[in-house]
């Protein structure tokens, strides 16, 4: 892929202005943008809006690391091996989004179906070992309610899974519309933003594993 | 406004059909999952073991984790540098300041309050 973009400069692009000057489309004198980056680049303004509010909750969660108010700290609480098995479900589910891209690009419907299932799978998997922990925490008195380290610790992840959750009703209904009505164009600007999505949600679990737990398990 | 490809404009997340070939896509995801899975070992390693000293880890773990953003971004978000993708890495930056003040600036402040904060037993006497 950079490879390509790297000689992006020099190459002719049809409807470069006077003299060879580059002016892609959405760019100067190349046009307006077509749809499918318009779409990509709205989407792309909402997800940083997105990463902007969680930001806010890490950041509550950063100053009350140590507020645990005679309460259990994380490193009483955390399952490094649940945390380990949860991030490599999120990363190898990001993975297989990224194949039902290519699949997608290809038009073929197989394997965009087994890639999207495969990645609902490992959401699915993901949650599963996620809402277990939260029983486990729950069950030993580490409620929300504890102090106020728990308070934000179960904002910050619970509001993560919260969105894994969306992504997955939406990874359902992205198979049901490529099924029934194939690689229109609308359902691809769909399946794009939908991948858009699903990559953002692992950045931000990048973001959680550190902070929340691998920072939190030495406090 | 047309539906076509243009072969010319870059989304953020999209794979070429036409410039790449299947083989080519993959092998990108998979420079991009290879990477990502090293840096989060790396980051878990750091934390199980006596490698770093120990104060010096969450810095060493916001250096990994930012690195392996880095990684997403490129390889499975496909935010490059090409001119076309001008106005989604200009978002991205945005993004970026916006989140540095919002955490950096609530860390700093709300340290520099709980030290000039008088300690908890003094404050506990001067209430009797």
């Amino acid at each position: 892929m950079s490879a390509a973009d790297a000689v992006d400069l020099y190459r002719p692009v049809p409807g470069a202005g006077e003299g060879g000057r580059i002016s892609a489309t959405g760019h100067g004198e190349g046009g307006p943008a077509s749809k499918r980056v318009i779409v990509a680049y709205g989407f792309w303004i909402f997800l940083l809006s997105d990463i902007v509010m969680f930001s806010c909750l890490f950041a509550a969660h950063a100053v009350l690391q140590t507020a645990t108010a005679g309460g259990p700290s994380g490193h009483e609480l955390f399952n490094p091996k649940n945390i380990a098995i949860e991030t490599a479900c999120l990363l190898v589910s990001s993975f297989t989004c990224g194949m039902s891209a290519v699949a997608c690009g290809v038009r073929n419907q197989l394997w965009t179906q087994v890639a999207l299932l495969v990645t609902g799978l490992l959401g699915v998997a993901f949650l599963v070992l996620e809402a277990q922990d939260f029983a486990a925490m729950v069950a030993q008195g580490a409620g929300p309610q504890r102090s106020a380290f728990l308070s934000s610790f179960f904002a910050v992840v619970g509001c993560h899974g919260l969105h894994v959750s969306a992504g997955l009703l939406w990874l359902g209904t992205m198979m049901a519309q490529i099924f029934v009505n194939g690689f229109r164009a609308d359902i691809l600007r769909r399946m794009m933003c939908f991948n858009l999505f699903w990559h953002v949600l692992d950045i931000i679990w990048v973001a959680l594993f550190t902070i929340v737990y691998l920072i939190g398990e030495g406090r | 406004m047309s539906d076509n490809w243009d072969a010319d404009d870059v989304a953020p997340g999209f794979t070429e059909a036409r410039a790449y070939t299947v083989r080519e896509d993959i092998q990108g995801y998979l420079v991009g999952l290879v990477l990502a899975a090293l840096l989060t070992a790396a980051s878990f390693y750091v934390v199980y073991t006596h490698l770093i000293w120990a104060p010096a880890i969450p810095i060493a773990l916001v250096v990994l984790a930012i690195a392996q953003i880095g990684v997403h971004l490129v390889f499975f978000l496909h935010l490059t540098t090409a001119p076309d993708n001008t106005n989604n890495v200009l978002a991205l930056a945005f993004g970026v300041l916006i989140v540095a003040l919002i955490i950096g600036g609530s860390v700093w402040i709300m340290a520099n309050l709980n030290e000039r904060m008088m300690p908890m037993n003094h404050m506990m006497q001067m209430q009797r």
